[in-house]
Parts: C-alpha cells; structure tokens; sequence
C-alpha cells in the first residue's frame, strides 16, 4: 500500500494534496455549530448527483412521456420513489444549508479581506443553484412546474427591447413546451452541474489558502508556534472531519424524517397542483413558486408603480435581481475594522436581526396570494432588505465596535 | 375569429369551475388508513364497478393493487377486470378520451393522483356532495364541485338527495328533543337507494381510501422502512458524538 502511494504521489501530487486540504489544514479550533453546514451542503450536492443519475436512468424528457415516466418511477423502478424522495427534498434541503451557511457569513463576517473571492465564489454557486433548482422543476412536467416556468421565463419579457425575443430564444417556442422541457433537462443534467462543481472547487481551494474564518473573526494565522503552526488551529482531519460526522447524522435525522414521513412536507417541497399533468389550457388558480425562491418573488410583487415610461413588472424584475446581485459586493459595503458580529457595535447587530426577519417574512409573502396589505408589508419589507446593504458601509463605521482578543474564545 | 374567442373561453372554462372548486368548498374531514386492507378491498370493487369504466388509473398496475391489497391474482382477473387487460398491464380503461369529450364536455380525469391532487377530504365530500338540480344537463350538480360535468354514478346506492346536502357540518344533538341533526348530510331524499346513509358513508370511505393507497401505494412500506433508517441514524449519532468526544479530549 506504502509502496503504490509512493509510485502514485512520484506522478501526482496526492500526499500533497492530502495534507493541504485535510489532514494539515489548519482550522480555527473554536467552530461552532454554525460551520456544520458548508459540508452538509457537500453532502447534499453528493446525494442530489447519485440521485439524480439513477432517476435520469428511468426518466423520460418529453412532453408527452416525462409525467408518466415520473409516475413509472414512482411505482414501477424498485426503489424509485425514494431515489425520488431523496431528490426532491434534497433540493429543499440544499437551500437550507445553503441559506445557513450564507447567514453564518454574514454574522461572522466571512465575507471580509481576504475572503472576498469566496464570497463571490459561494454567490456565483447560489445563483446556480438557483438555475439548477429552477430547470429542474420543470421536469416532472406537472401544472406547477409548466406554469412556474412560464411565468418566471416571462419575466425576462419585461426588458424593454429585446425582453419578447429573449424570452422566445429561452423557450424555444411561443409557449412553454417540450422543446423547453429538453433543453432544461440538458441544462439540468449536464451543463449546470459541471458549472457546479467546478465552482465548489474554486470556493474551496480559494477558502484554503487563506484559511477559514471562525465566530471570534480573528486571523489565527497571526498567532503561529515554534513550526509555523497557528496555536488556535487545528487539522481538520481528523477533529473537524469526526466533528461533521456528528453534524451529518443530525442532519440525516431530520432529513429522512422528512423523506419517509413527510415527503410533501404540506406542498412546500412538492406541490400539490404537481399531481396533475401539465396542460397549456388550464391555468392554475394560484401560482406559487417553490418556497426557496418566494422571498425574491414577494419583491418582484412588491413593486406596483410604472416608473420612466416602464412597466412596474420590469422594476420588479430589476429589484429582484438587484436584491441577488447586491450580494456581490458585500464585501466592500463593510468597513467595520472587525469581522465577527460578537465584536461589531449594536447598529450591527440590529440591522442583521432587521434583515433576517424581514428575508423569512417576504418568504412567507412570496407564498400567498397577493392582498392590498400583504403587497404593503412586502413594500416595506423589500426596502428593509436593501436598506440592510446601502447603509451598511455608514453604520458600520460609525459604531462603536468591541476590542478584539488576541486568541479565540470558547 | 368570434368563434375562435368563443372556443378559446370554452377550453378555459373547466378552469373557472375548478377555481371554484379549490378553495373554501365545504368538507368533511377524513384520515384514511392504507393498513386496513378490508377497507381497501372494499374500496378498489367499488371503484372497478361504478368509476374505471369511464375514469382510468393509468399510472398503477392491476397486478400491483391486487398485490399490495393482497387479493388472489385470479380472482382478481376474473372479478375487477373488465376490459380483457391482461393483469401486468396498466388500468387504463376502456373508454376513449375523444368520445368521452363528446359525451361528457371533458374527459373524465384520470384518477392515479386524484386524492394527493385535491386531498382526501374533498374526494369523500365530493362523492357524498351530490344533489338534484333539474337545471344541470344530467339533472345532477355537487355542492364541492359545482356545476360538475359528472353524473350521479352511485345514485342506485345513495339515492338522491332533492336539496343540497350539508357536507362540513358536523352531525349535533338538540339538548331539548334529544334529536340528532346532521346525522345524515342529506336532509331530503327524491329517490331512494339501496343502501343506508351509515352505509353509504363507509362505502364512500372505503372508495377514498382507496383511491389515496391509489395516489400513494409506497406510504405503508416507506413508513416502515423510515423507522428502521431513523433508528439506524440515531445509533450511528452515538457512535460519531462518542468517536468525536475521544478526539477532541486533547484539544484545549
């Protein structure tokens, strides 16, 4: 075994590739249980590729066969509705991890120099994600996944100009149909994932050269020992790699709660019009979107004035997409001189707690129908969200922030 | 070009009926159980009698549902297939969709996916929902569906109710009389059936669990199986928290 390492690491780098990732990666030794879910968010990303190979194995992309061919899933593969199961919900569950795991940036400010390439790196795989998530959704071809499609592909009818034609050359027809449905499984099962993964590679090998952040904020990298190893650090094989395993088992608890017991999970993570094909002539009573994606469309809704000769629906679309794209430059709206929220004055803190409340509630929002005060309270609320960026470079500045210890805490 | 319009408002109308359908209808509230299989048995013959000649079940499998409600293969072909279909092959029945168009407005829905589509509860209201109304064309409407294109299927057991029947309230005794109001939804009947309103109400029982094993056939198996993964996790936590604590012992 020594001997084919040896042969092996005289061609390719493995042992030192081995110990620059794992077993003498350097992490901060005080994690806590806000950092379980960048490896969860691997592991999903695992089980939604093995998943999703076996269910392509069984899964017939066109119109008129791809309904049936889920419900052949279902009922005829052997073991199929749990390949299933496991994909759909591991879906709703990658946005879990994925929300967490940005919410922890933002408390600890991960975000800050040097890490902002990883921040742009981790943005750049959310809005994969969210692609990923989307084209997949078409493809069981049931009413909400026909109508969700169409109205979000129309969405992009509402640039001035080019806005019909673009969204002609997305469908590849004037309605949702199965020419869409084939390039979306394409786009689903070849070309996103590659993106995918090589962005997880970029998010990752940026993160370890210049170290993970932890919940103190403090660069342990400072503090080194007689070998040039941080005195707070540890390597992350084995203590953090036994530590996730602990993380992966609760996870997997609630997980396959869900998967076994709730599948549906009461039609947010499958919803019910989904149980009936999809048919061009029937528009659903209410369309909702799945719910990762109703704090974006509560803000979409929100916006009900035309403006410059505009249609209102364009400045929704803008406002939706600034609310993703104003995640970029995070990075540079932050000047406190500290990174953690621990140390961070209290206009801070108030301001993330605001932004916090204000993402879950528009969540809600996105999900319910539209009333004259719900479309107020989602006014109010989008501003919130927005105000938590634009005035982040004023307050973080002019609070007054905690000194910063030398060495981590707990 | 005016009759174009006009054909475009008729293909969307079924929509606006099922609008009215989806929300706020009345219903009586339901579990259904897919453990018992005499229910479930009773059930799938009501429904090969009175519903699969004109709705299919085309994503299940006969062989399937005689399986997993563990009735004998050939009695099964010879009592609930009717079309000659052989018992490996899907439900689909035999009515075809073009001519039930014609007959019916719309084809009657496939019915698979029925129960987790609309929920269980309305299709045991909307089965006990019917009443007669001498404006609809088949002399019949339903107060879950309104205005719906079906006819009374099983008005030789119901009978037919002459008003509109009480579905979502629930069945109240008077403190003075000592009568029970509600205890039947139907307060008025214009013809009488076969069976009782007890009767008919398990039957309609029986016919919507069925069609909810129908929607869901994995449910029992994947919630067995789901305690034994879920136990399996939970000794696996044990192992990792424990494994965890021994190598964390020496980091202070």
């Amino acid at each position: 075994m020594q001997k084919l390492i040896q042969w092996v690491d005289e061609r390719l780098p493995i042992v030192d590739a081995w110990n620059n990732h794992l077993a003498k990666y350097y992490a901060p030794k005080n994690f806590n249980v806000w950092y379980f879910f960048g490896s969860l968010a691997m592991l999903v990303l695992v089980n939604q590729l093995v998943t999703g190979i076996w269910l392509t194995m069984s899964y017939n992309p066109s119109a008129e066969g791809a309904f049936s061919s889920v419900e052949y899933i279902m009922r005829d593969v052997e073991w199929g509705w749990l390949l299933r199961y496991l994909h759909s919900t591991g879906a709703s569950a990658f946005f879990i991890v994925v929300y967490l795991h940005m919410f922890r940036g933002l408390m600890y400010g991960s975000y800050q120099k040097p890490r902002e390439l990883i921040w742009i790196f981790g943005m750049l795989i959310y809005l994969v994600l969210m692609a990923e998530a989307f084209m997949g959704y078409l493809l069981p071809w049931g009413q909400m996944s026909y109508w969700g499609a169409q109205v979000i592909v129309n969405l992009f009818g509402a640039i001035p100009v080019i806005g019909d034609d673009l969204s002609l050359w997305i469908r590849g027809d004037y309605l949702i149909s199965g020419i869409t449905l084939n390039r979306f499984f394409a786009l689903h099962v070849v070309a996103l994932p590659i993106v995918l993964l090589g962005l997880v590679v970029l998010h990752i090998l940026a993160l370890h050269e210049v170290g993970s952040n932890n919940p103190d904020g403090i660069d342990i990298k400072k503090n080194k020992d007689e070998n040039g190893i941080p005195k707070d650090g540890i390597p992350f094989h084995p203590y953090y790699s036994v530590h996730d395993l602990v993380g992966v088992a609760v996870f997997f608890f609630i997980f396959f709660v869900v998967v076994f017991f709730f599948p549906e999970m009461g039609g947010l993570f499958l919803e019910k019009p989904n149980f009936e094909p999809a048919n061009a002539l029937k528009t659903p009573a209410h369309i909702a979107p799945v719910w990762y994606f109703t704090p974006f469309y509560a803000m979409l809704r929100a916006v009900t004035v035309d403006l410059f000769g505009l249609p209102a629906k364009f400045w929704g679309v803008v406002v939706m997409g600034g609310a993703i794209a104003i995640l970029f430059v995070l990075p540079w709206l932050d000047r406190s001189p500290v990174r953690s929220i621990r140390y961070k004055g209290w206009l801070s803190r108030i301001a993330l707690i605001i932004f916090a409340i204000s993402f879950v509630i528009l969540g809600y929002l996105g999900l319910v129908p539209a009333t004259a005060g719900r479309t107020a309270l989602a006014q109010v609320l989008t501003v919130l969200y927005f105000l938590y960026f634009i005035l982040m470079p004023f307050y973080t500045r002019m609070e007054k922030t905690k000194p910063v210890p030398e060495r981590v805490t707990g | 070009m005016r009759k174009l319009i006009f054909g475009l408002f008729i293909a969307i109308l079924p929509a606006f009926a099922l609008a009215a359908g989806g929300a706020g209808v009345p219903m009586d509230h339901i579990e259904t159980d897919h453990t018992n299989k005499e229910s479930l048995q009773r059930g799938v013959a009501l429904f090969s009698n009175y519903c699969q000649g004109c709705h299919s079940t085309e994503y299940a499998r006969y062989k399937r549902v005689a399986e997993d409600l563990e009735i004998p293969l050939d009695l099964y072909t010879d009592n609930l297939i009717f079309t000659g279909a052989k018992i490996g092959e899907l439900m689909k029945n035999s009515m075809s969709k073009d001519m039930a168009a014609g007959w019916f407005g719309a084809p009657p829905p496939d019915l698979t996916l029925e129960a987790r589509l609309r929920g269980e509860s309305w299709v045991y209201s909307y089965l006990r929902g019917f009443y007669k109304d001498e404006s609809r064309p088949l002399g019949v409407n339903n107060v879950v569906f309104p205005n719906v294109g079906m006819p009374h299927v099983l008005v030789g057991l119901q009978g037919l109710c002459a008003v509109e029947p009480h579905i979502g309230v629930a069945p109240s005794v008077e403190p003075l009389s000592g009568n029970i109001n509600n205890a039947d939804a139907c307060p008025e009947y214009a013809l009488e059936g076969s069976m009782t309103p007890a009767e008919f109400d398990q039957a309609m029982y029986d016919l919507t669990n069925f069609l909810s094993y129908m929607a869901d056939p994995v449910k029992v198996e994947r919630e067995r199986l789901g305690i034994f993964v879920l136990i399996f996790v939970a000794i696996f936590f044990v192992f990792a928290y424990l494994l965890n604590r021994e190598y964390w012992k020496d980091v202070h």
